[in-house]
């Protein structure tokens, strides 16, 4: 049995190694850049289709991540999704007449919220309800919409060509 | 027919009673810590021996299953085109699986059988006895030590599993195959959340750290104090702990993306 | 008091089979008293029923005038520190040397300084004549060597009682010399009151001065050493003497041998 002294020693450097290993995860593998991460104001903004947009999925203003999505639910009256969102309190000059658009990351990536900003002169601040919203494009809308304009012009073609 | 119904209600009590027996000994555990002068020492004596003693296979296997992870990742995603993500695919699996998993794994079969085979030893050789005789209680001076060394030690050796497999799979992803090691941190950072990833599969170890340690200690402390008795508390010790390290990583799961 | 250990009417059971069926023992005090019975007579186990690790179905234990049954476990951990006991297997600590062994109900018991401690320990270990052992591991002794450490061990609080489980079994016959001297010295030096387990008729007899038989749960024969050997009773005769065939025979129960071989051979 070795000393209690060598015994206690072995166990700091173990402790050492652990508390070590662990900042390097915080820092280096998950890019922790504040413990407290939570601060910002929240803001909502109603959408007719979310598409796949999650919780926690980033908020970008010109491909800046700004915020995250906190929350989302159906509102009851007008069955549109309310997405609530929080942005960092840093960024408090977004105009209120600002776009909130549903895009994809990449070509299968997730869903984002993207903010484009306007030119009006009050701000967004806590509570604010961002007005002008765009949905996700659906894929399979997108489709049947093609197809439904290839059949029209199709149709047009050969109407105009039937009727000759 | 009776007689089955009669077996089956006797395994079923006598399986209820081990379960009592076995929630006694947590409790006692727990309640009758070892008081801070003289017990204190005792503690970082089975950090060492369960936790320090422990962590060359864990590194070793950490560093393997990183390299691993990171070469079978690598050949499938580079058919998406994908491979920058490989960074996190191998942290993601790590952290929020692998790491406490296997971490736990390994413990079990290393530190708990050699605490159930230790214990099962002591009661054998009526050493357990002689210090009750000797009003001095054994579960204050050799389980709860036990206990909270493996309670300890667990999470420490899961983070460090952690760090040295992202680390090996740094070093098949970057060095071997030839990834930019900055997008490799980029992504990584990216997509592995603190809160959400790593303390999560930290808490995770630190269940399965108490599960094992209170499965091994139950096992040797209730042996037969027979040769052949230690051996087949030692190998259940092994297996139970196995099943509820897995077992409890499904709930555990479940709970965690449910959300609490 | 007159007797320090008082047994009335015992009844104990172990996995539905009973071990004791009324047995009324007393220890007297200063004195040695052997309990001695056949194997799986539950000796050890009216040792463990003395120091309240079991507790009997029916009856009473009686020690130092508590009825050990009925104390809170901070009283009867203070009753355990007046009694010593000695493990059929000693007991040691594999990870103490002899030295610490020896030292640990002081460590833990007493706030005594280091040095008392180190010569409290050097005594006990010269009564029991391995003071130049003490550095020793316990994997490193010999069987006799070890039960030694233990009684030194276990006499390291001055108890008033001490018990013995089977402290002879499998010695040669040199250290079976050293374990009674020991046993008979040390009781009369200290003051202590002895109970010493075995089956090892002859060799304990010469040291004891009360006997007490127990077979089958009951008691088959009682009284002092020189009284027993002329008791009468067939069993407790065939006990003392070692004869092989008796009340308790032979044979293990089967049928007759003619039936055994001709199913063989199929006839």
């Amino acid at each position: 049995m070795l000393s209690q002294r060598t015994i206690e020693t072995c166990v700091g450097l173990f402790l050492l190694a652990g508390i070590l290993s662990l900042i390097i995860l915080a820092f280096k593998v998950s890019g922790l850049t504040s413990f407290f991460k939570k601060e910002g104001y929240y803001i909502t903004a109603q959408f007719d289709d979310i598409g796949q947009l999650k919780k926690r999925a980033p908020i970008k203003m010109g491909g800046v991540t700004i915020g995250e999505v906190t929350n989302i639910h159906l509102d009851r009256s007008d069955y549109r999704a309310i997405v609530t969102m929080r942005i960092d309190s840093r960024v408090n000059d977004i105009p209120d007449d600002s776009s909130a658009s549903i895009l994809t990351a990449g070509l299968l990536g997730d869903n984002y919220v993207a903010i484009t900003p306007m030119y009006g002169s009050s701000y967004l601040k806590a509570g604010s309800v961002v007005s002008e919203t765009h949905s996700a494009m659906i894929l399979e809308k997108m489709i049947g919409q093609f197809l439904f304009n290839i059949d029209k012009s199709e149709k047009s073609k050969t109407g105009r060509g039937g009727m000759q | 027919m009776i007689a089955q119904v009669t077996t089956l209600g006797r395994l079923g009590i006598k399986l209820l009673r081990d379960y009592g027996k076995a929630g006694i000994l947590l409790f006692s555990a727990i309640c009758y810590p070892p008081n801070i002068r003289k017990g204190l020492p005792l503690v970082f004596q089975q950090i060492y021996a369960e936790g320090v003693l422990s962590l060359l296979i864990i590194m070793v296997s950490g560093l393997f299953i990183g390299m691993v992870v990171a070469l079978q990742g690598y050949h499938t995603l580079v058919k998406f085109g994908a491979s920058q993500q490989l960074g996190p695919l191998v942290a993601l699996s790590v952290v929020r699986e692998l790491g406490p998993v296997v971490t736990a794994l390994l413990f079990a079969g290393r530190a708990g059988s050699a605490l159930t085979a230790e214990i099962g030893l002591m009661k054998a050789t009526e050493q357990l006895s002689s210090m009750e005789m000797m009003a001095v209680d054994p579960i204050r001076r050799v389980i709860s030590p036990r206990l909270w060394g493996g309670f300890i030690s667990m999470p420490i050796l899961t983070i460090i599993f952690n760090t040295v497999a992202i680390y090996g799979a740094y070093l098949v992803g970057v060095k071997w195959l030839g990834l930019d090691a900055g997008a490799f941190w980029s992504n990584t950072q990216s997509s592995v959340d603190f809160q959400e990833d790593i303390l999560k599969g930290i808490y995770k170890s630190i269940v399965f750290g108490l599960v094992v340690t209170w499965i091994a200690l139950y096992q040797g402390y209730h042996s037969m104090p027979t040769s052949a008795g230690i051996s087949n508390a030692t190998t259940r010790t092994v297996v139970y702990a196995s099943l509820s390290i897995l077992g409890l990583d499904f709930v555990l799961t479940a709970m965690m993306i449910g959300g609490w | 008091m007159d007797n320090l250990v008082e047994i009335n009417h015992l009844h104990f059971s172990r996995n539905d089979r009973p071990i004791f069926r009324g047995v009324d023992i007393v220890i007297p005090r200063g004195k040695i008293t052997a309990i001695m019975g056949p194997s799986g007579s539950g000796k050890t186990t009216l040792l463990q029923l003395i120091g309240g690790q079991l507790t009997p179905s029916k009856g009473q234990v009686i020690a130092a005038g508590k009825n050990v049954h009925n104390l809170s476990n901070n009283e009867l951990y203070t009753l355990r520190k007046r009694m010593g006991m000695l493990f059929q297997s000693g007991g040691l600590f594999s990870h103490l040397d002899v030295f610490e062994n020896v030292a640990f109900p002081l460590r833990e018991h007493t706030n005594l300084s280091d040095e008392m401690i180190r010569s409290l320990v050097l005594l006990k270990l010269q009564m029991v004549g391995l003071r130049g052992a003490r550095h020793l591991m316990p994997s490193e002794l010999s069987g006799g060597m070890s039960r030694r450490v233990a009684l030194a061990r276990a006499i390291a609080l001055d108890p008033d009682l001490i018990m013995y489980d089977e402290p002879l079994s499998g010695q040669d016959p040199i250290t079976m010399g050293v374990l009674l001297k020991l046993m008979r010295t040390l009781n009369d030096a200290l003051g202590l009151t002895t109970i010493v387990v075995s089956h090892d008729v002859q060799e304990i007899l010469t040291i004891a001065d009360h006997v007490y038989v127990i077979a089958e749960g009951k008691l088959i024969g009682k009284g002092s050493a020189n009284l027993i050997n002329e008791d009468g009773s067939p069993q407790l005769q065939q006990f003392l003497n070692g004869w092989p065939d008796g009340p308790v025979p032979f044979h293990y129960k089967a049928v007759s041998l003619e039936q055994d071989i001709l199913e063989r051979s199929g006839l």
